[in-house]
């Protein structure tokens, strides 16, 4: 059986053209780049090449780029340094459905005697513009907020809101590992002072991500240790997946045309195919206001665990915001935020897509998906069999 | 993704006794769509006290769909004596064993029956007479106190994941450690 691969928003297959560029750096030229000897250097010269990449794909100068080991760990760096920066300050901004790298580092950051904002979201996912002008302070340390959502691919008003915490002097992180690769990411194009990203969601492999810190904003490292990255970062480079990121950036950049177009198209007609043959389903989030590549999608009376079971013995892998599949009990804290009813809630399902799917594939998933979501329909005590006739 | 038994997949995939039965003889209902599962039992007895049929229709994760599968095939043909017999966990080994997070699945099979032979016997069953302890879903502790005995539970975990009780906001945890610490006093 052949996999269908629509979870991208969960990770991504490392690009044929990435792993090449990787693989003479494991076992033949395994150098420390920190080496004096030219065997090594040759090594620091790739990671240069590397970071260059890395640093054009978002628009940043080279010497602005951190290495870092996922985005968590770039998220964790940028809260943890814009605190230490401002020790006087004890408030942060953040919104209520960011990624649990930074939601539950602020829950943590509340137990160490700090206040935060969780600046609510709409019915829609859209961020509550208002709340947020309302919430700064001059107590506030640090706005971070995502630049799009991973579970429903709601674009947030980055630069709005990068432009208000400026005005007030505040720094402002965004993390903007489901953005990149998708939509243009421009650090030209907004103050913002520090930006998150991850390797494994834009084609290269698990383990690496990065943290651009604006030129000129004060940086201190999460990551103690060796003199490695401008003493940003201790620990010897992750050096093939380090040369892996610069190369996914690189095909990052020629992909993001595509993304908005192929993409886009196979997901619209993913999404509509299935509002049309599927009665009471929903799109959680604003369709206009969107990632390209995403579609989470609530089917009444169902529940995702199920649904994800039966298309993964169809070869289909996607995503749930059901509780179910996580070992939580309750629906993602994204849904929640943006008050889903539960009908819905729980049977919500994520595809997210890449620019190797294809347009058979969306054709096999809007097949496969409306028998088995009335299989699981007939056997469902909240569902009203009369619907069945419309 | 968990780790389900094969006799979990199987009943997933092919559940048996989905349905109403109409002029049931009893009818169990537990839990609603906000907690994220449920499942209505229907049982018709005959005048022998003989379990003929039994039929469900649930809302939930494979687990939950499979212990209901389960639990019909288990009920046909029991009097009613041994039906009161079949525990939570009795439909967990049926199935080869529940993730144990999933031992809430069973635990919702087991109730749902208590409920549907409380109704067949017009009486009320009094762990709903409790003091409601975790809010998000709607559990007293008396259903507490009852898992923890007949389960041997040791952990608010453990409740959580036989219960659900306390695995929405967590408001309710040190309340349910309290009545975990008093079973175990008494026992």
């Amino acid at each position: 059986m052949t996999t269908v691969y629509v979870d991208n928003n969960a990770t991504t297959r490392v690009a044929p053209e990435v792993l090449d560029e990787m693989l003479p750096y494991f076992s033949e030229y395994y150098g420390n780049p920190s080496s004096v000897h030219a065997f090594g250097g040759n090594v620091a010269k790739k990671i240069r090449e590397a970071r260059e990449k890395t640093a054009a794909l978002v628009g940043a100068s080279p010497e602005e780029i951190i290495f870092t080991s996922c985005g968590t760990e770039s998220d964790n760096a940028a809260v943890r340094s814009a605190l230490k920066s401002a020790p006087e300050k004890k408030h942060i901004i953040t919104s209520a459905v960011e990624h649990p790298a930074v939601l539950n580092l602020c829950t943590a950051l509340e137990k160490e005697g700090y206040r935060v904002t969780y600046v609510p979201v709409d019915t829609s996912g859209n961020f509550d513009f208002d709340y947020f002008t309302q919430s700064l302070s001059d107590d506030t340390a640090l706005v971070t907020v995502m630049w799009a959502n991973n579970e429903t691919g709601v674009v947030f008003p980055v630069k709005d809101i990068a432009e208000k915490a400026a005005e007030k002097g505040i720094p402002f992180h965004t993390d903007a590992v489901q953005a990149v690769g998708k939509i243009p990411v421009d650090v030209r194009e907004l103050p913002v002072n520090m930006l998150s990203l991850s390797g494994h969601k834009i084609h290269a492999p698990k383990g690496v991500g990065a943290l651009y810190v604006k030129k000129g904003t004060r940086f201190h490292p999460f990551v103690v240790g060796g003199h490695q990255e401008s003493g940003r970062r201790g620990g010897t480079e992750n050096v093939a997946s380090i040369i892996g990121l610069g190369k996914a950036s690189e095909l990052a950049v020629d992909h993001l045309p595509r993304v908005d177009t192929d993409v886009r198209h196979m997901r619209d007609y993913l999404e509509n195919t299935l509002l049309e043959t599927v009665s009471f389903s929903s799109i959680n989030g604003n369709r206009e206001r969107r990632l390209p590549n995403t579609v989470s999608i609530g089917f009444d009376a169902i529940e995702g665990e199920s649904i994800l079971m039966h298309i993964d013995y169809a070869g289909i892998c996607a995503s749930s915001g059901s509780a179910c599949t996580s070992g939580s009990l309750e629906p993602s804290h994204v849904l929640r935020a943006m008050e889903v009813p539960f009908k819905s809630a729980h049977g919500s399902i994520r595809f997210s897509l890449s620019v190797y799917n294809t347009m058979e594939e969306m054709k096999y998933i809007a097949e496969t998906l409306p028998p088995i979501i009335r299989k699981l329909r007939m056997m469902s005590p909240f569902w009203d069999r009369c619907n069945d006739k419309a | 993704m968990w780790e389900y038994s094969e006799k979990v997949k199987e009943h997933f995939m092919n559940p048996r006794n989905v349905g109403e039965i109409e002029d049931a003889s009893a009818v169990g209902e537990k839990g609603s769509i906000s907690c994220g599962d449920a499942l209505k039992l229907y049982l018709q007895i005959n005048d022998d006290g003989i379990i003929e049929d039994a039929k469900f229709m649930t809302f939930g994760c494979a687990s939950a769909i499979a212990s209901s599968s389960a639990l019909t095939e288990m009920l046909k043909g029991l009097t009613l004596q041994e039906a009161e017999k079949i525990t939570n966990d009795d439909i967990a080994e049926y199935l080869g064993g529940l993730p144990k997070e999933k031992m809430h699945c069973s635990v919702m099979g087991r109730q749902a029956l208590e409920k549907a032979l409380a109704a067949y016997r017009g009486e009320d069953l009094p762990e709903k007479e409790g003091e409601v302890v975790c809010e998000c879903f709607d559990i007293t502790d008396r259903e507490i106190v009852k898992a923890v005995k007949e389960n041997n539970l040791e952990s608010t975990d453990d409740v959580t994941c036989f219960l659900k009780a306390g695995g929405g906001c967590g408001n309710c945890l040190e309340k349910i450690e309290d009545l975990i610490r008093t079973v175990k006093e008494k026992v």
